[in-house]
């Protein structure tokens, strides 16, 4: 639209900065050898990486955070799957009040979310620990696969579907055989983002998992400790390099096979 | 009769958008209203002994928390800093998304994820850098210190609310992109073009054609940073110090050494209230300027 302007150009760039700043300290600091985060740079170590190696407690965080992270991503792809193909293939009666109801695990305070859980939980004298941790998890991540999933669904033809019916082939057959391989780069992404918002989640994990620690959990463990954290901004180092592939896969793959689609919004 | 209900079951969609929509519906009544119905009943109980509650019905937390001023003045203290980080966090992203919408005319999509990438890397290591970037010992002071420019490390940096705002504004920034970038980049173009025939300046057709027709993502922006981001423990744990200290970190306390299931419930729903409140308060003032300004 417009040709050129130089001033917001400069601020991007200095936001971008801003933005890329914080999370890119950590790993330069994870090969510095110095327990204390200042610079100028003592010199250059692969010590913490070593130490993190050898930590048993951060293996069974590691295990854990993993397992919660795989069930409650599948689990809330699979709800989401079905409440993206109603609101995008029927006139839902009530449908905002529907579709609002789904998505506001994601918008109140995770906080409150947390405190509700640990109340019922604790009221029907259940032990505290990854089940309520992956049942909360599947309840926060669940409105963002939806979102991911209907913007998959709205972007291809429905005449598709249509055909198949008009071929013969019953509902079931045409979700399987027509719906679900158009659907499935959008089914992956969301795969991948939910296990990447349930890995990283913090406060839900806080509150309902007692001791059975999450990764971010045994993190937090580790902050108040100087000696100790090294080997955290080597785990955290590690952390943004995977994350940030599996993020960049997931976005190529909501896009694959949709053209030049302009609203980009991942899902918000 | 069987046979009855299945063919107006196969013949009615309601049924069958429901009958797909029943998972994450039967989900989020028993993992989100139930608990919270069950967290309204034991906010009107009282806590006895470390794991006795009491269940006769007293509105006694409510008045614990109006009546002790260290709550009243936390929740004002967590509007107040939600408030400002929503502020923040629209005022400097807005230029932004303005920028990918109408000047970036090549590799929008890169832009854009390159903007809410850092958005998916461990909320809690970025939180914790700007201890790094704001301490005594950290970025900003050993850098300023080792030009010269001063010779005590700034003290003011970190521990206070400050330090809270610039935190989260840095953490939430993506979910201000995202909706602005989206109603920006709806904006049809020939709109702009007719402004501008009819005589208008750059700053006019802003005011009065972008900005209005924008307002959506701000208020999408507004709710997705406001809500959230009053109830946040991590960052006020970790950068705010006592001066920033906010409601969540409380509410942590009452779950956690303090132990008054009741009073820590009845803290929740009066900050979930709050918020929601102000939200639609926010809205509809916002959605009314929307109308008068197009």
């Amino acid at each position: 639209m417009y040709k050129k302007n130089n001033t917001l150009f400069i601020y991007c760039i200095f936001y971008f900065a801003f933005l890329y700043i914080p999370v890119l300290l950590l790993p330069i600091f994870s090969f510095n050898d110095s327990f204390h985060m200042v610079f100028p740079l003592k010199g250059f170590t692969f010590d913490w990486y070593v130490q993190m190696w050898n930590k048993s407690r951060l293996h069974q965080a590691l295990f854990n955070s993993i397992k919660v992270g795989v069930i409650a991503s599948v689990v809330s792809t699979f709800i989401a799957i079905f409440a993206a193909k109603a609101f995008t293939r029927y006139k839902v009666k009530f449908h905002s009040l529907s579709y609002g109801a789904i998505l506001l695990p994601f918008i109140i305070p995770e906080i409150i979310i947390a405190v509700a859980l640990i109340v019922i939980w604790t009221s029907l004298g259940l032990k505290l620990g990854l089940i309520p941790v992956t049942i909360s998890h599947i309840l926060f991540c669940t409105p963002f696969c939806m979102l991911i999933l209907i913007s998959r669904m709205e972007g291809f033809d429905k005449s598709l579907e249509e055909a198949s019916m008009d071929l013969g082939e019953n509902s079931f057959w045409t979700f399987w055989r027509v719906t679900f391989p158009l659907l499935l780069p959008g089914i992956i992404a969301s795969l991948l983002l939910a296990f990447v918002i349930s890995f990283d989640e913090f406060i839900l994990a806080f509150f309902l998992s007692s001791s059975d620690q999450t990764l971010p959990i045994y993190m937090w463990s580790q902050l108040r400790f100087p000696k100790k954290f090294p080997h955290i901004l080597a785990l955290g180092a590690i952390i943004i390099i995977v994350t940030s592939l599996i993020v960049m896969t997931a976005y190529w793959l909501r896009n694959l096979g949709q053209g030049k689609k302009k609203d980009f919004t991942i899902g918000i | 009769m069987i046979r009855n209900l299945r063919d107006i079951y196969f013949r009615s969609d309601q049924a069958k958008a429901y009958t797909l929509l029943s998972p994450a519906l039967i989900l989020v009544i028993i993992a989100m209203a139930a608990p919270m119905i069950v967290m309204i009943i034991t906010s009107f109980n009282t806590q006895i002994s470390m794991i006795e509650i009491d269940r006769t019905f007293t509105t006694g937390r409510y008045e614990d928390f109006f009546s002790k001023p260290i709550f009243s003045m936390l929740l004002f203290r967590s509007v107040k800093i939600s408030f400002f980080v929503t502020l923040l966090t629209l005022i400097t992203t807005y230029p932004l998304a303005y920028y990918i919408a109408f000047y970036v005319k090549k590799n929008k999509m890169l832009w854009i994820v390159l903007m809410t990438l850092p958005f998916w890397t461990s909320y809690l290591l970025r939180v914790f850098s700007w201890r790094v970037i704001l301490g005594n010992k950290g970025v900003v002071n050993s850098a300023l210190m080792g030009t010269g420019m001063i010779d005590e490390p700034l003290g003011f940096l970190l521990y206070n609310q400050g330090a809270v705002i610039i935190t989260l504004s840095h953490a939430w920034a993506a979910f201000a992109i995202l909706p602005l970038y989206v109603s920006l980049d709806k904006i049809d173009k020939s709109l702009l073009e007719a402004s501008y025939d009819l005589g208008n300046s750059k700053f006019e057709t802003f005011w009065r054609v972008t900005f209005p027709l924008s307002l959506p993502g701000v208020i999408g922006a507004i709710l997705i940073i406001f809500i959230p981001t009053v109830g946040d423990y991590v960052t006020p744990q970790l950068v705010g110090g006592t001066d920033g200290r906010m409601l969540s970190n409380m509410i942590q306390s009452l779950f956690g050494r303090a132990n008054n299931f009741p009073l820590g419930a009845a803290s929740a729903i009066i900050m979930l209230t709050t918020v929601c409140i102000i939200a639609a308060v926010v809205t509809y003032i916002t959605k009314k300027v929307s109308m008068r300004m197009s």
